[in-house]
């Protein structure tokens, strides 16, 4: 008799092919360690919700329970609120994007709204252009819709249109066309840097002489340090990109409401995935931004969020430049929340990731912003958004001895060294270049 | 049913080592199996808050399933000492000397069972005299392919299967990364197997011998934890006589390293039917994909009366 095995899941043979990438990883065991108090966290993307007035908030709610209850604990349109729609026109008029209600979709949250532009145009197989490096969850859609993504490497400003051309063109010489152009034009995620206007003329030039749709994704754009909003893609070109915006950081993540501006086809499409998905957006979430919206002085919460974020980002800054070690260089956000670090020459952050748990600090390696194999070993993430800003300091003073540590140990072992050794900010980093 | 305990029964799980998340399903599943015998069971993770939380509802027991360090060096167990809190397991002197990969090693190597050969290496030897000579050195006595750990860690954090020289230098990186000092040793091809022990009666007995067989070779964090990413058998597939030899093998590992109420050994068959010690664990895993609950069914037992039986073995000891 063949003794029998088992492997503890009976449902092994029946997961779908999606599934594959799911499993479990020393990274995710070491961001477990990382929640703990004691650990300072620049691994996140939290927002500091602690800044919002959380007292006129809970009047807002109120008040909406009280007097729109049954609307607001009813079932709404797939498409979202109407009034909260109107309101999203306002909320996008600093980025440039002019549209009517009936063209947004809202979604939970604007991770939502990627899942069904990807959901309504990719079939497995089909080719996704990205930045290098680019927003982990969006690598997750792709991936749980069996896209093959191929990055489009980036400098100082972003993705660039050249390399972009190069990619369009390679990929059309083996006969195949990308479905979608997926770009995050402002303030970075990873990489903290922001597309210029120039470039992003440039970046949409090859989109619309190539056919390609544009996926502008613009989480952060709003959250400019110096006062200046960048003007969306979307802002030039209606009918070739579609706009993800969202709520998350603007008001709150916990509410989960995002939104979607697309071409009539494109949206037509979009609600109806929508309704599949979830039938519709949470509308007590919905009618809870658009309460608060009315009311509060919203976008004067913006600039106390820009403020909160803008402190961080010096005290980031400021600590990386006296006490990062020579060989390691760092992108300089102007919003965001987001500063991509290259690490002296032979070491690799996610092997060190260990180190800097034992000594109270979490970063993202940064392996993870890329497609399985395809870059991000010598390259972290940090987040300054979350944490106050004397305990950032805190948090880059114990990665600067966690870096030397490793530094020492490459040297040890001699891993290639034979770089040139730069420091300090850049624009480029050596690998974005 | 449980009233003679006089007072709850606090498990630890969490703290602050790169197994937290492992410790916290142990923990929770001991939990579970407990309160389904109708104990009262409060679960603490490990901060600056725990003395004062077990002073003020000073618990009848204590169910340590913290790994990696603190949980299993003995430390955490020396407090509860100090405080005269009984706990399930071993005692801290005993956890001190397993947690040490190459002392465990020597001991149960002394006591007649097969350990592979090893080299105990600190980052400041290999600093000193240069690595690449050091290296050489050790992959021409112990040969290829090598494993590489750090020598207190767990869940297979750090360690590497080294096939080739020009991977080893990467796999002293990541040991490095979980501890000052690592061990290098000859890499043992054959049946991976996983023995528990439990001593409810009056010996230590061993329980059926567990068979791991990983998907992609190599029994790594993700082949531990993903749920269906590895194949167990339990008894392992082994002749009987083989299988006699891994149960006597945890025993006297059990027992020349003073263990106490559970432990688990690693081992691994070679072609011959000969098993190698690779290490014990003082706490072993109790999550939903851990060895050692499956062979406490394999032997007919239920992991929350086998943890009820220790904390009353605690309390009387
Ligand atoms: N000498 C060796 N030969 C072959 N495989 C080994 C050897 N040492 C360890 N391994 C493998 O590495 C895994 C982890 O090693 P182990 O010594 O059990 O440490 P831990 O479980 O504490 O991380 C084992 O489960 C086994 O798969
Ligand atoms: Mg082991």
């Amino acid at each position: 008799m063949e003794p029998q095995g088992t492997r503890l899941d009976p449902w092994i043979d029946a997961y779908a092919q999606r599934t594959q990438g799911l499993t479990a990883s020393q990274v995710r065991a070491l961001f477990a360690v990382a929640s703990r108090p004691e650990v300072v966290s620049l691994a996140g993307g939290m927002p500091y919700v602690s800044a919002l007035p959380l007292d006129a908030l809970a009047d807002t709610v109120a008040q909406l329970v009280r007097d729109r209850g049954a609307q607001a604990l009813q079932y709404g349109s797939g498409q979202g609120d109407v009034t909260l729609r109107e309101q999203i026109l306002d909320v996008m008029a600093p980025v440039g994007v002019r549209a009517h209600p009936d063209d947004i979709v809202v979604t939970a949250g604007s991770q939502m709204a990627l899942d069904l532009v990807v959901r309504v145009f990719c079939d497995p197989g089909d080719v996704v252009l990205v930045e290098a490096p680019t927003y982990v969850t969006a690598l997750g859609v792709f991936s749980s819709y069996q896209c093959q993504v191929v990055h489009v490497p980036m400098d100082g400003e972003g993705m660039r249109a050249d390399a972009l051309r190069e990619a369009i063109a390679a990929l059309r010489a083996q006969g195949r066309t990308p479905k979608l152009i997926y770009t995050i034009p402002s303030f970075h995620n990873p990489a903290g840097v922001t597309q210029g206007s120039q470039r992003r003329a440039e970046v949409l030039e090859v989109a619309r002489s190539t056919g390609i749709l544009l996926l502008e994704d613009d989480p952060y754009g709003l959250l400019g340090f110096d006062g200046e909003v960048p003007r969306a893609i979307r802002a030039d070109e209606a009918d070739g990109v579609v706009y993800l915006g969202t709520f998350s950081k603007t008001i709150a993540a916990g509410l989960r409401i995002g939104w979607a501006v697309a071409p009539h086809g494109v949206r037509e499409k979009l609600v109806l995935a929508n309704e599949t998905a979830t039938l519709c957006p949470s509308n007590f979430a919905q009618l809870t931004i658009s309460s608060y919206l009315a009311t509060q002085p919203w976008f004067e919460q913006v600039k106390v969020f820009r403020e909160v974020y803008r402190e961080r980002r010096d005290a980031l800054l400021e600590s990386l430049e006296s006490l990062m070690p020579p060989g390691t260089t760092w992108t300089v956000p102007a919003g965001g929340f987001y500063s991509w670090v290259t690490l002296p020459a032979g070491l690799d952050a996610t092997a060190m990731l260990p180190r800097a748990v034992a000594a109270l600090v979490a970063y993202v390696p940064g392996t993870g912003f890329y497609a399985p194999g395809a870059g991000g070993e010598h390259e972290l993430r940090l987040s300054y958004c979350y944490p106050e800003p004397d305990r950032i300091r805190e948090g880059v003073r114990r990665l600067a001895g966690v870096i030397e540590t490793e530094v020492e140990l490459a040297a040890t072992f001699g891993s290639p060294t034979s770089a040139p050794v730069r420091s300090g900010p850049t624009a480029p980093t050596p690998d974005l270049a | 049913m449980t009233s003679d305990l006089g007072g709850r029964v606090v498990v630890l799980a969490g703290g602050l080592s790169p197994e937290r998340d492992v410790s916290i399903r142990s923990g929770r599943r001991v939990a579970e199996a407990l309160r389904g015998h109708g104990v009262s069971v409060d679960t603490l993770d490990v901060d600056g808050s725990l003395l004062a939380a077990l002073a003020e509802d000073r618990p009848s027991c204590v169910v340590p399933l913290l790994h990696g360090a603190a949980g299993e060096d003995g430390a955490l167990r020396g407090v509860l000492d100090a405080l005269g809190l009984p706990y399930v397991g071993s005692r801290p002197s005993a956890c001190r000397s397993t947690f040490d990969k190459p002392v465990a090693s020597a001991a149960v190597r002394a006591a007649g069972v097969a350990a592979p050969e090893s080299v105990v290496l600190a980052a400041t030897t290999f600093r000193e005299l240069g690595a690449g000579p050091v290296l050489a050195a050790i992959e021409s006595s112990l040969g290829l392919p090598l494993m590489v750990k750090p020598t207190r860690g767990g869940s297979s954090l750090g360690a590497s299967v080294v096939r080739s020289a020009a991977e080893l230098p990467a796999a002293m990186m990541a040991a490095f990364a979980y501890g000052d000092i690592v061990v290098i040793e000859r890499y043992v091809a054959g049946t991976e197997v996983a023995v528990s022990v439990l001593d409810d009666g009056d010996e230590p007995r061993a329980l059926p011998v567990v068979e791991i067989a990983p998907d992609g070779g190599f029994y790594d964090y993700g082949a531990r934890y993903t749920a269906g990413a590895t194949e167990f058998f339990v008894p392992a597939r082994l002749p009987a006589d083989v299988l006699a030899a891994c149960a006597q093998a945890a025993v006297t590992a059990h027992s020349v390293l003073g263990l106490r109420h559970w432990s688990r050994s690693d081992l691994i068959v070679d072609a011959e039917g000969r098993p190698w010690f690779l290490e014990a664990n003082v706490a072993p895993g109790m999550t939903e994909t851990s060895t050692y609950p499956q062979a406490l069914a394999a032997a007919g037992l239920e992991l929350g009366a086998v943890t009820l039986g220790l904390v009353r073995r605690a309390l009387a000891e």
